[in-house]
């Protein structure tokens, strides 16, 4: 199939086969880390400008280092040190940004929407590196190659998203790209962070971990936002832990091949012992590892469909 | 349409090319035959074997994707599939043989060189081509040919049965 979008902005717009792409391009692009030049020249002269409104380190990194990986050049825009701060709107910035001949803009925003924004008013490629609590769909890309990969297959795998489901755009962008390959997802966590009604989105909601723990071939566990949340939304972080952690001993009653994702940084206690983190059924820093290839056949699929010039 | 080779007449170019290979090959070379993406790599396959009648053992294989380095990427947009790249040896002080289906404007070949010099600097490549067309737009011409065309510019499809077909090669016109 030929890839038809000059963004990527959601998961949900996307058909299976168009994810599936991804990921077998993904998996091309897998070994251009493990040689001895971690290069090639695919993004030669092509622009990419990091554009990102929240603070995020790994992310970032992340893609750069795959837009430098495909040779393309970058440049680090900061919101706090730009004009946005004088009082300058998304949209003039973005339209500033686009008249210096920049190709691809990767942009993390805190409002559910604002990449949406940016491609109806720029020529670029616009990849959404998270936007609010809407969609971290690179995120939920490199999880699904992570499952992939490790399990062989996504279609009929039991997946568990654990954590603060409604917060969280990682948990979203996983979901529909889950459900699309044909894997079964339960969101676990409190009432208060998530509600009932994200049945209603396609996947399970169970408040008590314990009683469905056994069942998934792979759980996934959100990041405790402290920054984000309320103090009403659980009474204690060791309340929390107690309840919905993975730890040593609710991982005994996991099953023996399953594998254990976070997308980081991990609170370490918290959401997930330390133990399971860095245990044999952790594919943690593979997911580090992978995000790479991905990002760079998004960057590239996103690139061709600008064409010449 | 007609018919520039048969079924036999790719075994017979096939054993032709193993056998100058061989014959060319330095008797302290570590060799390694790597196709070109996609029928370079069926060809090669079957030129390992070929090799090896000839007393050419211990032949590494690999299959090259060249698509990331092509000059016309820009051009070709959407349409690009990039594949797999599976060189599982270090081409480092390998003697290389380089093999694709056809050779036309040396484009493909000069993508080839680059994405090898990458992974690696081979003591030497040598290149085999089932097909010369003719054409070229860059100085580079292939050690091993099967079979050259008139070079009338006239298009050229290699057809080979691990793709579900037969082996034959046809030429337009």
């Amino acid at each position: 199939m030929v890839w038809p979008h000059r963004n990527l902005l959601t998961l949900e717009e996307l058909t299976s086969d168009e994810i599936n792409l991804i990921l077998d391009t993904a998996a091309a692009f897998e070994d251009v880390s493990t040689r001895s030049v971690k290069k090639v020249p695919a993004l030669r002269g092509r622009v990419v400008v990091n554009l990102f409104f929240e603070d995020s380190t790994r992310t970032r990194t992340s893609f750069t280092l795959a837009a430098q990986r495909l040779s393309a050049d970058v440049i680090d825009f900061t919101a706090k040190a730009s004009s946005l701060s004088k009082g300058e709107s998304l949209r003039d910035t973005v339209r500033n940004i686009e008249a210096m001949g920049i190709d691809v803009i990767v942009c993390r925003h805190s409002s559910s929407g604002a990449n949406h924004l940016i491609a109806k008013n720029t020529k670029c490629c616009v990849i959404n590196a998270g936007d609010g609590r809407h969609e971290h769909p690179t995120q939920g890309l490199l999880d699904i190659y992570t499952i992939r990969k490790a399990k062989g297959r996504i279609d009929g795998l039991k997946v568990a998203i654990v954590g603060d489901v409604g917060n969280s755009r990682v948990a979203r962008s996983n979901l529909h790209g889950l459900l699309k390959l044909g894997a079964e997802v339960t969101f676990v966590g409190p009432t208060t962070m998530v509600p009932g009604a994200f049945a209603k989105m396609g996947a399970r909601v169970v408040h008590d971990f314990d009683s469905v723990i056994g069942e998934f071939d792979v759980i996934n566990m959100l990041r405790i936002q402290m920054e984000r949340l309320g103090s009403n939304v659980f009474p204690s972080l060791g309340e929390y832990t107690r309840l919905f952690g993975l730890t040593n001993e609710r991982m005994k009653r996991a099953r023996q091949d399953v594998l254990v994702m976070h997308p980081g940084p991990i609170n370490r206690g918290v959401e997930m012992a330390g133990d399971v983190a860095d245990g044999g059924r952790s594919v943690i820093l593979e997911q580090v590892t992978n995000g790479l290839a991905v990002r760079m056949a998004v960057m590239f699929l996103c690139t061709q469909a600008l064409g010449a010039g | 349409m007609s018919v520039l080779l048969d079924e036999n007449g790719i075994a017979a170019a096939l054993e032709r090319i193993a056998g100058e290979i061989s014959a060319s090959i330095p008797a302290t070379a570590s060799v390694a035959v790597i196709g070109i993406r996609s029928r370079g790599d069926t060809l090669a396959a079957r030129l390992i074997e070929r090799l090896a009648a000839h007393g050419v053992s211990q032949v590494e294989f690999g299959t090259l994707d060249i698509t990331l380095y092509r000059d016309d990427l820009a051009e070709i947009g959407p349409a690009a599939v990039v594949r797999t790249t599976e060189i599982p040896f270090d081409v480092a002080g390998k003697y290389l043989i380089l093999v694709d289906d056809v050779i036309y404007s040396g484009r493909s070949i000069r993508a080839a060189l680059d994405a090898i010099k990458d992974l690696g600097r081979p003591r030497a490549i040598r290149l085999a081509v089932l097909v010369d067309r003719g054409g070229r737009e860059l100085p580079i011409q292939p050690d091993f040919v099967g079979v050259k065309t008139p070079g009338d510019d006239r298009h050229v499809t290699v057809l080979l049965r691990e793709s579900g077909g037969v082996d034959r090669v046809e030429m337009d016109g």
